[in-house]
């Protein structure tokens, strides 16, 4: 705790924030349902609650993205009116948004400097907003080149990117939705590194992630919310990940892991001395060549950015690769539309999903059938099968516990980890031959994490070839057969589970190959 | 004959004239180039130039003030930008849909004040050309370049300020946001609706400016339906020029010296039907286009309306 009366920026600090029975309805759904929800200065609350339990949307309604139905919000003990973003902005409130909100045609530092007054009047600083995206940069840790376009860098990178413009424009209470998400471990822990500096300055953090073990470990307080009603606030110091579990869910989970070992059958999935390009024109993926066999769950680990987009978008038709073939059942792929590899039964369960696994403006349903509309029995001679449609879209709903008022809403007013199993509904019950998958429980609750992994254990123990990509060590652990660790686009070793440790993982992550150890 | 179009006069000519026609199509594709930057499709740009065109002819006859008559052109271009920024952003009328309305509207609405207020066939006087000093000397080109009328001039200059403004101004930066990622923009606190009105009226105005040029300083003279077409082929310019200042100019006189080819193909009675000179650069519209889409990207939420819910 600090005593000091202004924050670094220089603003006064938010001591305390309070959500007072706050209801929002949309239609068909009650997203918040009279929720009290406070957050102090010096401290980290963190909120929690299955997909579609209304985080977001409490959040939305204190950065004025959303009007609440009722209740009242107080700062500082005053009751404030917040119609707006740019109210909530002036009012000190800050927010990483779950789903990126960036442009993706300008570069950092335009979009941090997006809405700011300029030091130049009318004229842009950019050469001034880049120093201080440095100067942010260095000061927490967050590397990033500010004349970057956004569409040239990872995901992870992208969420920096959010942080830094948040930071930089001084808030004193700050919105994290899910911003672990899409962070490799080491990422993760160099942002506790920064929320415990802000902590120490006196700002007030909102945290929300799926992840027990990191609310558990840099909360001081817990909400949590189920079905858009408020369960309970306790101090962090008081609970366990078991009873934040029980608490979230309403009932005992348990974590699965251990998959017992099957012989891999034939190879299914390959790439020979695959060379491509990546978006920034540097080399994407340098002379890269794998095997996945059926029955096997082959797991890409790397700190993102060092080529897994293009591994999963070069293997699914969608990058052309500048040298080497590429493999789907012995045949040679190479050059194929994804149309056709999906005709040849390959899923792929993209990274972004929002932005390539599916149409916001489709219903759920027309997203379920998007791979397979053309096929029996969800089409005959062009026509839709409605009737049939609708009984595999429920079923996948039911399957995959999709928190949604119909099949016929509309897929982008989900809740976030909602829209993920949606995607994955829809490429996991398909019964593939092989499937490339790209951070597959990434935003998902534990419950659906669970699920999802059974489902790819399931799919492997019944002779699919499995490419799992994650930055999620845990994930790689818990599921693969082999892992292959991926650094700068080269692959630096291929190790079996059994021999592969955290360290020699980590250190191969790190760039570091020890040949004595593997040759 | 043929060989008459390879001599050095003609080739003068044609750049002449081509500079000179290019003034209407840049400052209605550098507006139009605003609003779809920002995200909004103006399709209504010929309604809007024949509106400036009329008005601005109207009031330089009665008044005889050519500035008043640029001015009133312009404000009526505005004035359709403004209606059709609210159709649009605040109803969220499907765009395509809306500025065919708007042309239509001009189109009527312009015949309709002409038979009325004018009747017949009646000229201004027009701006006169400057020789700007010195460089008008230049010997051939001087006089080509540097020897023309005052919106000839603005309407070039028009292309480095936009870039300017588009590029290193803050609110270029919005612009360019709102029409790539309107939600994103929005976080940020920056109005997305009030940008969309701002490029619709600033579209509207360059637009009527755009009428004005025709029918007060390269023809002097008003007719119904005047613009031909033009304000469509500013419209493609837009495409053509992916979105960049720069690029609509080059597209701009492009467009325009093929219509002074067409034009100089005419008086030189060089026998090709002149049906066939007139369709040139309509053709050329088409094929440029086609060649020149599937290499360049649309803004992102072009055509989309915003809604915050
Ligand atoms: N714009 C919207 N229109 C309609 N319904 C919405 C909208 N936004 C959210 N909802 C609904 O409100 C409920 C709560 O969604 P919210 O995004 O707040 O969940 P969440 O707790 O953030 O979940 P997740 O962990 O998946 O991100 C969901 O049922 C969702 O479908
Ligand atoms: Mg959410």
């Amino acid at each position: 705790m600090t005593d000091s009366k202004t924050l670094p920026s220089g603003r006064t600090p938010i001591t305390a924030m309070e959500m007072r029975q706050i209801t929002k309805r949309f239609p068909g759904v009650l997203a918040n349902d009279s929720v009290d929800f406070d957050v102090n200065g010096s401290e980290v609350h963190a909120l929690l609650g299955e997909n579609g339990a209304g985080k977001s949307t409490l959040m939305k309604v204190l950065y004025g993205l959303y009007q609440q139905d009722s209740g009242d919000i107080y700062i500082n003990g005053q009751l404030v009116k917040i119609n707006s973003p740019t109210a909530a902005i002036k009012l000190g409130i800050g927010m990483v948004h779950q789903h990126f909100m960036l442009v993706q045609t300008l570069t950092v530092a335009e979009n941090v400097a997006l809405g700011l007054p300029s030091s130049r009047g009318p004229l842009t600083d950019l050469d001034a907003v880049s120093k201080r995206i440095n100067e942010l940069a260095d000061t927490y840790g967050l590397r990033i080149d500010p004349d970057a376009y956004i569409w040239q860098l990872s995901v992870g990178q992208q969420q920096r990117v959010e942080i830094i413009k948040a930071l930089y424009r001084g808030a004193a209470l700050l919105v994290l939705d899910e911003p672990t998400a899409v962070l490799t471990p080491q990422e993760v822990d160099e942002l506790f590194v920064i929320m415990r500096q802000m902590v120490k300055d006196g700002y007030a953090l909102i945290f929300i992630s799926h992840k027990l073990h990191e609310v558990v470990e840099i909360s001081h307080r817990v909400t949590v919310l189920r079905n858009g009603k408020k369960i309970g606030t306790r101090p962090t110091s008081e609970v366990t990940k078991q009873i934040l579990a029980n608490w979230m869910v309403g009932h005992e989970i348990e974590f699965i892991t251990s998959t017992e070992k099957i012989d891999p059958g034939a190879v299914r999935l390959a790439v020979k001395n695959v060379t491509c390009d990546s978006d920034r024109g540097t080399v994407g993926l340098d002379d890269v060549s794998l095997e996945v066999h059926s029955g096997e769950i082959m797991g890409i680990a790397g700190v993102s950015g060092n080529g897994q987009r293009e591994l999963a978008e070069v293997m699914a038709g969608l990058r052309k690769p500048t040298a080497g073939r590429i493999y789907l059942e012995g045949d040679d792929v190479t050059g194929c539309e994804p149309d056709e590899l999906t005709n040849r039964m390959l899923s792929y369960i993209p990274e972004e999903r929002m932005r390539d696994g599916m149409i916001g403006s489709f219903t759920i349903a027309e997203n379920m059938i998007l791979r397979e509309h053309k096929k029996m029995p969800y089409s005959k001679y062009g026509f839709l099968n409605l009737k049939n449609i609708s009984a595999h879209t429920d079923q996948l709903i039911e399957q995959f516990n999709v928190k949604t008022p119909s099949q016929k809403t509309m897929a982008k007013s989900l809740s976030g980890g909602n829209i993920q199993k949606v995607v994955l509904a829809r490429e996991l019950s398909r019964s593939p031959h092989a499937i490339i998958a790209a951070q597959p429980t990434r935003g998902l609750d534990i419950g659906a994490t669970e699920y999802v992994r059974e489902q790819l254990i399931k799919q492997r123990n019944g002779g699919t070839a499995v490419l799992l990509i994650s930055e999620d060590l845990d994930e790689i652990f818990a599921l693969s057969d082999r892992i292959a660790v991926i650094y700068e686009g080269k692959i630096m070793a291929i190790l079996d589970r059994e021999e592969a440790t955290r360290e020699k993982v980590g250190l191969l992550m790190a760039g570091v190959k020890q040949e004595e150890e593997y040759a | 004959m043929i060989s008459d179009l390879f001599s050095i006069t003609v080739f003068l000519g044609i750049l002449s004239s081509g500079i000179r026609l290019a003034t209407p199509y840049l400052f209605a594709s550098v507006g139009e180039a605003f609003s779809q930057r920002s995200g909004i499709l103006n399709l209504g740009v010929e309604g809007q130039m024949l509106m400036g065109a009329f008005t601005a002819f109207y009031v330089a006859l009665n008044t005889d003030s050519l500035w008043l008559g640029v001015l009133a052109g312009m404000a009526v271009g505005a004035l359709m930008g403004l209606a059709m920024g609210f159709v649009t952003i605040h109803l969220h009328a499907q765009q395509g849909i809306s500025g065919i309305g708007f042309y239509l509207f001009g189109l009527g609405m312009s015949n309709l004040l002409f038979q009325l207020l004018v009747g017949t066939v009646e000229t201004v006087r027009g701006f006169p050309r400057i020789a700007l000093p010195l460089i008008s000397q230049i010997p051939v080109f001087g006089n080509i370049f540097f020897n023309q009328n005052i919106l000839v001039y603005l309407a070039f200059l028009l292309v480095p300020i936009s870039w300017y403004v588009l590029n290193k101004t803050t609110l270029g930066l919005k612009i360019r946001a709102v029409g790539e990622n309107p939600q994103a923009a929005d976080s940020l606190g920056v109005s997305v609706n009030r940008i969309r009105y701002f490029t619709t009226i600033l579209g509207g105005t360059l637009s009527g400016l755009s009428g004005a040029s025709l029918s007060i300083a390269l023809l002097n003279v008003f007719q119904q339906g005047m613009t031909a077409g033009q304000g469509f082929i500013a419209v493609a310019l837009v495409y053509f020029g992916a979105w960049r200042p720069w690029g609509v100019l080059a597209g701009a006189l492009l467009f325009s010296l093929v219509n002074g080819l067409q034009l100089w193909i005419q008086v030189l009675g060089i026998p090709i039907p002149s049906e066939f000179a007139t369709m040139m650069p309509y053709v050329l519209t088409i094929v440029v286009l086609t060649a020149s889409l599937s290499k360049v990207r649309a803004p992102a939420a072009l055509t989309k309306p915003f809604e915050r819910e």
